[in-house]
């Protein structure tokens, strides 16, 4: 008798787990090979979820050691990696030539590294002692802004959504990233991924749906600190522009190629950290007269 | 009025969870919600119970038990706040001139596990520092043995302590201890018969607390006594509801069983501490009509 191949169900990614929308709502999106997904349409209500779920996990995220926040990031890579033939092969179904699908996959992984790499490494560059008049020790150091919403590039399945996540994460932010409407497959399979690289959860929160019901809500939600929106819609961008202004979250417009090397930076990192300067009372030390 | 306590119904663990099931599945919206939000938060009795409480944190739970969030305006205050005996003359000076009562525990809190002279005391000590209500516990212990005569006789006397000086009693079972629905069946109706004003789920000192079936339990315990005479006996879940969701289903659950009579802060009480900050983080979102954050809400 031939085998009827199981068949996943594409959910949404939100604390960890891997819930339905709580809508119910789905959009059909066919593919290549002729079959057809049913991909949640999320409402706002799963976005809420995700925000509360990031917002539990910013503490303990941001409070973990840089170098282990490189480790986990390290470790993302490596399963994407180990899982490269299914984004191969979900990338082809999603219309990507062989070629294509091979560069995406590989830039992924690549750009995950280079940003592992980062964790330990923005804090020295970005932070400064600074000259004061007063017997103060006046430092400047970059912190995490807190949750960060993201909406993902539309035409990019993988790479666009990895180069948005990983300087979020890197700089101990939490987020919840809309994955592209037309190519969201890869961006599950990449929450599966996340779910085994030892991100705690709440840390990445992945949902699928429009981009146009969605972005005046990412946008609107007063315990969002930063929204990145990577499509170059102007009525969409100036909503955007207009509900962040609500609790003063930071607006990015990252329209990028992504596959171009050049997008990615430590920039990326330190755009969505607030640097904070402490005055630090303290009296004449040391020989020099340096007061530090 | 004689009742033996070893016949107290038995209760259907299943139906009781389906019924539950059923609460949670009514849907609450826009004008309705507002105002059971209001009303749930107006049922917290605001509570700190802790080894490392402060005069000063118990001086700002109650600012905040008689100010919300003042940020909106027209917010009740919260019921009462619940503390320990040595902090109730603290609270009361700082609730002066409101009407939010003072809550004590009593009865060597949590655990229970003290004389019955020394558990007086102790109530005794609360009420001369000014308590309106008494939250004292059961001794499990002597529960779990059978020993229901004991606990009996014990929530009748401190009734007699509390009822001379006219303040409210509330008992705690502390659930997750005597285990099964027939057991807080048997323990509502041993602390209803003994006089008890309130009936209390748990102290929120060990890792299972209110629980909606429990909850259910005893409010058909009350149900019962109810229709046997006419008299009121208030609820009190404590523990674990955190979220106005968690609430709204309560008051649900309420408003089913024991009707509009109980639906007032002087029949229900949720006992918590975080709840008021997920009630006023919803009653925002139905002000400004966006998700809020709780960085603009006062730390509890």
């Amino acid at each position: 008798m031939e085998r009827i191949e199981v068949l996943k169900t594409y959910k949404i990614f939100i604390g960890g787990q891997f819930p339905r929308t709580e809508s119910g709502r789905f959009y059909p999106l066919k593919l290549k090979n002729n079959m057809t997904v049913n991909v949640s349409l999320s409402s706002r209500k799963d976005f809420r979820n995700a925000v509360i779920a990031a917002r539990a996990a910013f503490s303990g995220w941001s409070a973990r050691a840089a170098f282990n926040r490189g480790q986990i990031l390290y470790r993302i890579a490596e399963m994407l990696e180990g899982r490269k033939e299914q984004f191969l092969e979900e990338l082809k179904q999603l219309g990507y030539t062989p070629a294509a699908a091979k560069k995406e996959v590989e830039q992924s992984i690549d750009r995950l590294v280079y940003y592992a790499g980062w964790c330990d490494k923005y804090q020295q560059l970005f932070s400064s002692v600074n000259p004061v008049a007063t017997s103060h020790f006046n430092f400047s150091v970059p912190e995490p802004m807190g949750v960060v919403a993201i909406l993902a590039d539309e035409s990019s399945a993988l790479l666009g959504l990895v180069s948005v996540i990983a300087p979020a994460i890197a700089g101990g932010n939490t987020c919840i990233l809309l994955a592209s409407e037309s190519k969201p497959t890869c961006s599950i399979t990449f929450a599966e991924v996340i779910a085994t690289s030892d991100v705690p959860g709440g840390v990445v929160n992945i949902v699928t749906g429009s981009r146009k019901e969605l972005h005046s809500h990412f946008s609107s939600h007063m315990d969002v600190n930063a929204i990145i929106n990577c499509n170059s819609e102007k009525d969409f961008n100036k909503t955007i522009g207009e509900n962040a202004s609500l609790n003063v979250k930071r607006v990015f417009i990252w329209n990028r190629n992504w596959s171009d090397e050049k997008e990615q930076g430590p920039y990326y990192i330190t755009d969505l950290q607030e640097i904070k300067t402490t005055w630090h009372p303290i009296e004449n030390i040391g020989i020099s007269g340096i007061k530090y | 009025m004689a009742y033996d306590f070893r016949y107290s119904p038995v209760v259907d663990q299943v139906g009781i969870e389906e019924r539950v099931a059923r609460f949670n599945t009514r849907s609450i919206k826009k004008g309705s919600k507002v105002q059971v939000l209001k009303l749930a938060l107006n049922m917290i009795d605001l509570t700190t119970l802790e080894g490392k409480d402060t005069e000063g944190k118990v001086t700002q739970m109650c600012y905040k038990a008689m100010h919300p969030h003042l940020a909106l305006p027209d917010l009740p205050s919260t019921a009462a706040v619940c503390v320990y005996p040595t902090m109730v003359k603290i609270a009361k000076e700082a609730l002066k001139g409101s009407k939010v009562k003072v809550a004590s525990v009593s009865t060597a809190f949590p655990s229970g596990n003290s004389t019955m002279q020394i558990k007086l005391l102790d109530t005794k000590l609360a009420l001369d520092n000014g308590a309106d209500e008494i939250d004292m516990v059961i001794s499990r212990g002597e529960f779990l043995k059978g020993n229901y005569n004991f606990v009996f006789d014990e929530i009748a006397t401190i009734k007699d302590l509390t009822h001379k000086y006219n303040a409210r009693l509330k008992v705690i079972f502390e659930t997750g201890e005597i285990s099964t629905l027939d057991n807080v069946r048997r323990a509502s109706d041993i602390a209803i018969y003994a006089g008890a004003d309130f009936i209390k789920t748990s102290t929120g000192k060990i890792g299972v607390a209110a629980t909606m079936p429990v909850t259910l339990v005893m409010l058909d315990a009350i149900k019962d006594y109810y229709f046997k005479t006419g008299i009121q006996v208030g609820m009190k879940p404590a523990g674990g509801i955190s979220t106005a969701k968690g609430a709204l289903q309560y008051l649900v659950m309420l408003h089913e069983t024991l009707g509009n009579a109980w639906l007032d802060n002087k029949w229900f009480r949720f006992g918590a501490s975080s709840l008021a900050n997920d009630l006023i983080l919803q009653l925002e979102k139905e002000a400004k009509g966006v998700y809020y954050s709780k960085d603009y809400i006062s730390v509890d």
